[in-house]
């Protein structure tokens, strides 16, 4: 059974097309067949994080405007073969997208994977609510700061109200990605605790991303981090949260890149 | 606590936690279309001016959301009818109205 997944946050540069792209890539190397969907059309980036900018033809207007096959729109990942990509459009309006239209792309999408994983843009308009408007769960992106805890509240409103799950009477999952936590400085008493997000928010916990050069360097890249440099901290807190995602018990804990002197020297020798 | 840490500066995070409750609290009541002390403001300023023309830039209001009450105070200035005036310099009267909520 196919489950849509909306990766969501209010607000922006939190880390969603990041964790789109990670968790993505993270499900598909578990073995899952996975779709991420951009749905920030008009400043499409899941592509270019993706490393597959150049070789967008169609995107998710084309298919919900009956322009293109979704199986033409659909690129599939060179380095993880059940990876796959829907793009946005870039030039086009974000009113081009129907309701009608997402929902028989997303039925269409359901069939053919696993999971379908849709990466929300920032704020809580049409391009937001249709991103969450058919998900069966949604983890919401939260930076552990003021300003992005109080948009995610917004957002976890939005989910008990807006989706077509919440219409129905039926309740969404949410879970929590908590990103660019910094343990020293939460423990030092700079940053929001875990705890003090977990309490405010009151949804479960999938995971704890920590800040990490990583995630930038893949970006750089074009490569989801999890893909990039599976064994850095945030790969493996991503692959830890998809593995926790499928129902895996996995223990709860951050990782961290800060290695051993044995550690340095095999990295190095490995790169 | 060691040595050190009664030097050290508390951090800022408690702050934000405490601020971000409070917050919080307010605009989940105001999602469920049940924001008291913005209905009490509406409401007070419609019956003023029922009976008096009100400036509105005369009217003052201050809220303040806090974690056990909140308050609601609204100053307005009243125009002294002309007649009045000529016989003693008075200073304007003022309503205030002040509401608090739990």
């Amino acid at each position: 059974m196919a489950k849509v997944l909306v990766v969501t946050s209010g607000k922006g540069g939190v880390g969603k097309t990041t964790s789109t792209a990670a968790m993505g890539a993270a499900l598909a190397q578990q073995g899952k067949n996975v779709v991420v969907v951009d749905f920030d059309v008009g400043l499409r980036n899941l592509d270019l994080v993706m490393g597959a900018e150049r070789r967008v033809v169609y995107d998710l207007i084309n298919v919900v405007q009956g322009d293109a096959k979704i199986q033409q729109a659909l690129i599939r990942d060179k380095r993880v073969d059940t990876l796959f990509l829907l793009p946005a459009s870039q030039t086009r309006d974000k009113d081009a997208l129907t309701e009608d239209g997402v929902s028989r792309v997303m039925d269409d999408l359901r069939e053919r994977f696993d999971w379908v994983i849709c990466d929300s843009p920032a704020g809580i308009e049409r391009g937001a609510t249709l991103a969450m408007r058919h998900a069966d769960l949604a983890i919401v992106v939260t930076n552990p700061e003021v300003s992005s805890v109080r948009d995610s509240d917004r957002i976890i409103g939005l989910l008990d109200s807006k989706t077509a799950k919440a219409e129905r009477g039926e309740r969404i999952d949410k879970h929590l990605l908590l990103t660019r936590y910094d343990p020293v400085r939460a423990e030092s008493g700079e940053m929001l605790k875990t705890e003090d997000v977990l309490e405010i928010l009151s949804i479960p916990l999938l995971g704890i991303v920590p800040e990490s050069e990583e995630v930038l360097r893949a970006s750089n890249l074009g490569a989801p981090v999890t893909i990039a440099n599976p064994m850095s901290a945030a790969a493996r807190a991503y692959s830890d949260a998809a593995r926790r995602l499928t129902g895996e018990t996995v223990v709860l804990t951050i990782p961290t890149d800060k290695r051993s002197f044995f550690g340095k020297l095999f990295t190095r020798r490995a790169a | 606590m060691n040595l050190f840490g009664l030097f050290q500066k508390r951090g800022s995070a408690p702050v934000a936690r405490d601020r971000l409750q409070i917050l919080l609290a307010h605009e989940r009541t105001i999602a469920g279309g049940s924001d008291l002390v913005a209905i009490l403001r509406e409401e007070i300023l419609a019956v003023v001016k029922k009976h008096v023309h009100v400036d509105s830039d005369k009217v003052q209001v201050k809220m303040e959301r806090g974690k056990e009450l909140s308050t609601l105070a609204v100053d307005i200035e009243i125009p002294t009818p002309t007649e009045s005036l000529s016989k003693i310099e008075r200073p304007k009267p003022k309503i205030a109205a002040a509401a608090a909520t739990g």
